[in-house]
C-alpha cells in the first residue's frame, strides 16, 4: 500500500515536472519567435525609404569663455551647401584667441596670449537609407598643430524608427615648446564610436552612444610642472591612454509646445579616471518667434593614478594637472532663439544667445598661494545667427 | 541540449534572413509601431538632440580641455588636444 502511494506520488511528481518542462519549452519557443520576429522586422521594415541630406545651413558665432584667469574668445563660421541632392559640403572656420593667466600659469610662469585657428571641411553623401560623412580638420597654435580625419556612417532601419551610426576618427598632433626648439614630440588619437537613436513613441525618443578612445604619444603639457617633496619638477605622463564612454539620452515632447531631455554619461580610462555626467533640460516655445531652453549639468570625476598635489615618493609618472585631479563642477545654462523671418520651404533666419555658469570645486588640488583647496567659477557666452536656406 | 538548440538557432537565422516573409507566418515581424505620419512632433526643432553645430562644438571644446572625460557625445570629434 505504502509502495503504491510512493509510486503514485512519484508519478504525480513526474507529471508535474513534465508539465513544467513543457511550459518552459513553450515560453522558450515564444521568446525565440518574438526574437526572430524582431530581427526579421528590423531588416524587413526599412523598405524603399530614403534619408534626406541635411538642410543647407549657415551659422556665424561669437563665443566667449571666461573663468579661472583664462579668457578665450573669437568668431566661428559654418556654411553647408548641397550639390545635386546627393552630396552636402560643409566648411568651418573657428578662432580661439586665448589670454591665459590660470593658476598654473601665474604660479609657475608668466601670463601669455595666443591664437588657435581651425579649418574643417566635410562632405555628406546619401544613398537610400544611409548617410556617409567624411571630414578633415586642421588646428594651428604657435606650439601645437592637430590634424584630424573621420568617417561616419548612419543607417536608418526598422521603417525609420531606428538610426544606427558607426564612426572612426584619427588625429595626429605635433607638440612643440616656445623657447625650446630642441623639444618636439607627437601624439596620435583614435576614436571608434557606435550609436543608436530609437523612436519610442510619437512623443519620445532616446539615444545610446558608445565611444572607445585611444591616445598614444606626448599626452601632457611641456610647460606644466608637478610637485615632488614640495619641489617643482616637469610632469611625467604615461605615453598611452585608453578610455571608454557610454552616453544615454532621452528626449520627450510634453505636449504644450514644450519638451524635456535627460542625459547621463559614464567614462573610465586606463589612467583610473572614472567620471559621471548628468544633465536635465527643459525647452519651451514662447509665442510664435521665441524658443527658450534651460538646463542643469553636473560632472564629477576621480583622479588619475599618478596624480598628486604634492608627491611624497619618487614615481615613474607624476602629474599635478588639475584636469586629472578629483573634482566636480555644476552648471546652469540658458538659451534663447528668436526667429527673425521664416518662409516655410525657402528660408529661415534666427538670432540666438546662450549663457552658461559653471562652478568648479577641486578636492585634492591646492592653491599654493593660499594653501586652501582651489575652486573657481566660469562663464560661457555665445551669440550667433543661424540660417536655413 | 545542444542538438535541441541548433534547429532553433537555424530557425531564427532563417527568419531573420527572410525578413519575416510570408513563408513563415508564425514569425510575424514586429512592425514599426510609430508610423511616419505620427512623427510630426518628433520632427520639431525642439526635439532635436543637437540643434546647431558650432555652439555644440564650442561647448565640447570648453569641456574637453577642463574635464578628463571625453567621447560618446554624438558631436563629431576633431580639433586640438591642447590643454
Amino acid at each position: 500500500m505504502a509502495a503504491t502511494r510512493r509510486s503514485n506520488a512519484r508519478l504525480r511528481a513526474g507529471g508535474v515536472a513534465r508539465l513544467r518542462g513543457l511550459r518552459a519549452a513553450r515560453r522558450r519557443a515564444a521568446l525565440l519567435r518574438r526574437l526572430a520576429g524582431l530581427i526579421g522586422g528590423v531588416l524587413a521594415a526599412s523598405g524603399a525609404r530614403a534619408v534626406d541630406l541635411p538642410e543647407d545651413h549657415a551659422e556665424a558665432l561669437y563665443h566667449l569663455y571666461n573663468g579661472g584667469g583664462v579668457t578665450a574668445q573669437g568668431p566661428a563660421l559654418l556654411v553647408r551647401k548641397s550639390i545635386a541632392d546627393k552630396v552636402s559640403l560643409t566648411g568651418t572656420y573657428y578662432v580661439d584667441a586665448v589670454s591665459n593667466a590660470s593658476i598654473d600659469v601665474v604660479t609657475t610662469a608668466s601670463p601669455y596670449r595666443e591664437t588657435r585657428q581651425e579649418f574643417a571641411l566635410s562632405g555628406d553623401y546619401v544613398y537610400r537609407d544611409s548617410q556617409i560623412t567624411v571630414a578633415a580638420s586642421t588646428s594651428h597654435e604657435p606650439d601645437y598643430v592637430a590634424n584630424n580625419g573621420s568617417i561616419d556612417v548612419t543607417q536608418e532601419v526598422f521603417g525609420g524608427m531606428t538610426n544606427v551610426s558607426l564612426g572612426f576618427s584619427r588625429g595626429s598632433d605635433r607638440v612643440t615648446k616656445k623657447g625650446s626648439p630642441e623639444f618636439q614630440d607627437h601624439a596620435t588619437h583614435w576614436q571608434y564610436r557606435l550609436g543608436a537613436t530609437q523612436i519610442l513613441t510619437p512623443r519620445w525618443l532616446m539615444s545610446a552612444n558608445f565611444e572607445a578612445l585611444s591616445d598614444d604619444g606626448f599626452l601632457g603639457s611641456p610647460y606644466r610642472v608637478a610637485r615632488v617633496f614640495g619641489a617643482a619638477v616637469p610632469e611625467r605622463n604615461p605615453r598611452t591612454r585608453t578610455g571608454r564612454a557610454v552616453k544615454l539620452r532621452l528626449i520627450g515632447d510634453l505636449g504644450n509646445r514644450d519638451a524635456m531631455h535627460v542625459e547621463y554619461r559614464y567614462f573610465r580610462d586606463t589612467w583610473a579616471i572614472k567620471a559621471h555626467t548628468a544633465e536635465l533640460g527643459y525647452s519651451r516655445y514662447l509665442g510664435q518667434a521665441w524658443l527658450a531652453d534651460a538646463y542643469a549639468r553636473y560632472y564629477t570625476q576621480s583622479h588619475a593614478l599618478f596624480y598628486s598635489d604634492n608627491a611624497i615618493s619618487e614615481t615613474t609618472y607624476v602629474s599635478r594637472n588639475r584636469q586629472l585631479s578629483t573634482f566636480n563642477d555644476g552648471s546652469l545654462g540658458a538659451k534663447l532663439s528668436y526667429t527673425v523671418r521664416k518662409i516655410p520651404g525657402r528660408y529661415e533666419v534666427k538670432l540666438n544667445g546662450a549663457y552658461e555658469y559653471t562652478r568648479f570645486k577641486f578636492k585634492d588640488f591646492t592653491d599654493v598661494r593660499t594653501g586652501s583647496l582651489y575652486g573657481y567659477s566660469s562663464s560661457v557666452v555665445q551669440l550667433y545667427v543661424s540660417a536655413i536656406y | 541540449m545542444k542538438t535541441r538548440m541548433r534547429p532553433a538557432i537555424a530557425l531564427i537565422a532563417a527568419s531573420a534572413l527572410l525578413g519575416g516573409c510570408s513563408m513563415l507566418p508564425t514569425f510575424k515581424p514586429i512592425e514599426p509601431w510609430v508610423k511616419p505620419y505620427e512623427r510630426e512632433r518628433l520632427a520639431d526643432p525642439i526635439m532635436k538632440l543637437s540643434r546647431d553645430s558650432l555652439p555644440e562644438k564650442h561647448f565640447e571644446h570648453v569641456r574637453d580641455v577642463r574635464e578628463a572625460a571625453r567621447g560618446a557625445t554624438g558631436v563629431q570629434g576633431g580639433g586640438c588636444g591642447c590643454n
